[in-house]
């Protein structure tokens, strides 16, 4: 190759790269055989520690049924791609097709997609398919939506031209009424979370009412953990609602691979990005399954595509699949329930100790915990007591320095919840 | 009289009312045609600006305002027989129905024979 490249060595290959930008090289050790190498590594796991877990803000530790991992680790099912020749991928297009159905009846929605990448680029792509249908250009976000999503967002919409504006927010309280002061005849859509990023759950139908007398789209975050018994954005309304499904059968592992939801009602699917499956019938009659309405796609529409960026996670939607499905609607709702109730549990727990807390009405499992005190330093306390306290919210908000936001979800046990709290008053 | 664009949209003006559609070139390269995006009536659209997309099955393009005005109505037909903008795309396949600003704008546009040489030019 280099012959015919005319040039003599790589480095004169690639002498064109200036070398401020060249890799310095990388210094590994001596190769070493496997056996020592899964010593090693064995060695360093075990230095790992296991504290218990009260945080969430987005990602959160829920109970994994060991058939999630037997029935996604099937080999059929270990593909990297979703697979676009119907006549050899059945099987894989069909569960597709069925995590689509699981979510709209979860979300409360008519059409969903394949999936993408995770939760706050579900969000972003979701505010872009507003764009595309009411052809505005302002985006509402409300207050209280992670803020990591809300960066995600602002990233991803970068050289979009659109206007991003945020609600206020009193603390971890609700929005105030930002949004009647900001929604007029340009406005794309009003993105929200329910439960918000503080835990509270609120019930926007009303809003989403006055956004849609305007002309805009409801764009619903949820946490689908939470549907089992809250309200879903489909009553509420929404327009488009989405979600993280790291919660449904999928570990936390460092912040992902994880998996975002987007669903919508049916008269936007022509401008939901990403993959669709669909039920259709073979030539001699039978059910099957192929990906539909390929023209908004990338490889059709090329650089006019309802998106470029935009991929499904496949595996994660498998397990996901795998989980709603073992659980059924009852065990969605009871695991639901338990998280509520835990969460409320250890809420009033913290009240009856003397800390403040923040939230000023209805939480599902996270609620904010002010200490009066700098939170970072006391989590550092909690965590030499085998604690993982919460989310120093100060990270993201300037003004909330001394709060915590802490999850509860079905995995802690009453015992280590009475544990927490008296470790946490003491750190306090 | 009826005036057509160089990306193969028609338009007859009738007064200050224009019925605008994709000419029967276009629809023959489009191929079987699946969906018209229509815009909402009371949009607004300058000469040259995007009005909706037109949906194949093995494409999607772009229809374009042919003149400028405001949409007073669009072919509801199409939403279950899009196909008719393949079997008649000149007359019921029609796609929008344009309130002018000036009519004299079509003026610039190219009349059937103009079109005509203008197809042999490009085919």
């Amino acid at each position: 190759m280099l012959d015919v490249c005319g040039v003599s060595s790589i480095d004169e290959l690639f002498s064109v790269i200036p070398e401020s930008l060249k890799s310095p090289g990388v210094e590994l050790p001596e190769h070493i055989d496997e056996y020592e190498l899964d010593r090693r590594v064995r060695n360093l796991a075990s230095l790992n520690k296991t504290p218990v877990s009260f945080c969430g803000g987005g990602m959160y530790e829920h109970f994994i049924p060991a058939a999630v991992d037997s029935i996604a680790g099937k080999a059929e099912f270990y593909t990297p791609y979703t697979p676009y020749q119907p006549e050899c991928s059945q099987g894989t297009l069909q569960t597709v097709y069925e995590l689509q159905t699981a979510l709209c009846r979860l979300y409360g929605m008519e059409a969903s997609n394949a999936s993408v990448y995770d939760g706050a680029t579900a969000v972003a792509e979701a505010a872009l398919m507003a764009v595309r249908v009411t052809r505005r250009r302002k985006i509402i976000v409300d207050g209280c939506l992670n803020p990591l999503y809300i960066r995600v967002l602002k990233t991803y919409l970068r050289y979009a031209d659109c206007e991003i504006v945020q609600t206020g927010r009193r603390g971890a309280g609700l929005s105030e009424d930002g949004l009647e002061a900001e929604i007029d005849e340009k406005t794309a859509c009003y993105i929200y979370q329910n439960p918000d990023f503080f835990g509270n759950v609120r019930d926007l139908s009303s809003d989403i009412k006055k956004v849609h007398s305007a002309g805009a789209l409801a764009v619903a975050s949820a946490y689908p953990v939470s549907l089992g018994l809250l309200k879903t954005p489909g009553e509420m309304g929404a327009d488009i609602a989405t979600g993280e499904g790291q919660s449904l059968g999928n570990p936390l592992n460092f912040s992902g691979p994880y998996i975002g939801f987007i669903t919508c009602k049916r008269k936007y699917i022509r401008k939901l990005p990403g993959r669709i499956v669909a039920e259709t019938e073979d030539n001699e009659g039978r059910r099957g399954f192929v990906l539909t309405l390929q023209t908004r796609e990338q490889h059709i529409r090329r650089a006019r595509a309802t998106s470029n960026i935009c991929t499904n996670q496949n595996h994660c939607g498998l397990r996901s699949l795998i989980y709603m499905t073992l659980m059924g609607k009852n065990g969605m709702r009871e695991i639901a329930i338990s998280n509520a109730k835990k969460a409320s549990y250890a809420c009033e727990k913290f009240k009856e100790r003397g800390f403040a807390i923040e939230n000023p009405g209805p939480i599902f499992n996270e609620f904010v915990v002010n200490i009066e005190k700098d939170a970072e330093d006391v989590l550092k306390n909690l965590y030499k007591r085998g604690f993982l306290g919460g989310v120093p919210l100060g990270k993201y908000f300037p003004d909330m320095k001394n709060c915590v936001l802490i999850a509860v979800t079905e995995v802690r046990s009453l015992r280590e919840i009475e544990e927490f709290i008296g470790e946490f008053e003491k750190s306090v | 009289m009826i005036f057509y664009t160089d990306e193969h949209e028609w338009v007859e003006i009738e007064g200050f009312g224009g019925t605008a559609g994709i000419t029967k070139f276009a629809a023959r390269q489009l191929g079987d045609i699946t969906y018209v995006d229509f815009p909402s009536v009371g949009d607004y659209f300058a000469e040259g600006e995007m009005i909706c997309e037109i949906e194949s099955v093995k494409s999607v393009s772009e229809f374009y305002a042919p003149i400028s005005g405001k949409i007073t109505e669009v072919n509801r037909e199409l939403e279950d027989i899009p196909e008719l903008v393949n079997e008649s795309p000149e007359e019921d396949g029609w796609i929008v129905k344009i309130k002018a600003d000036n009519p004299e704008e079509a003026g610039g546009l190219m009349n059937e024979e103009e079109y005509r040489e203008y197809l042999s030019s490009i085919e």
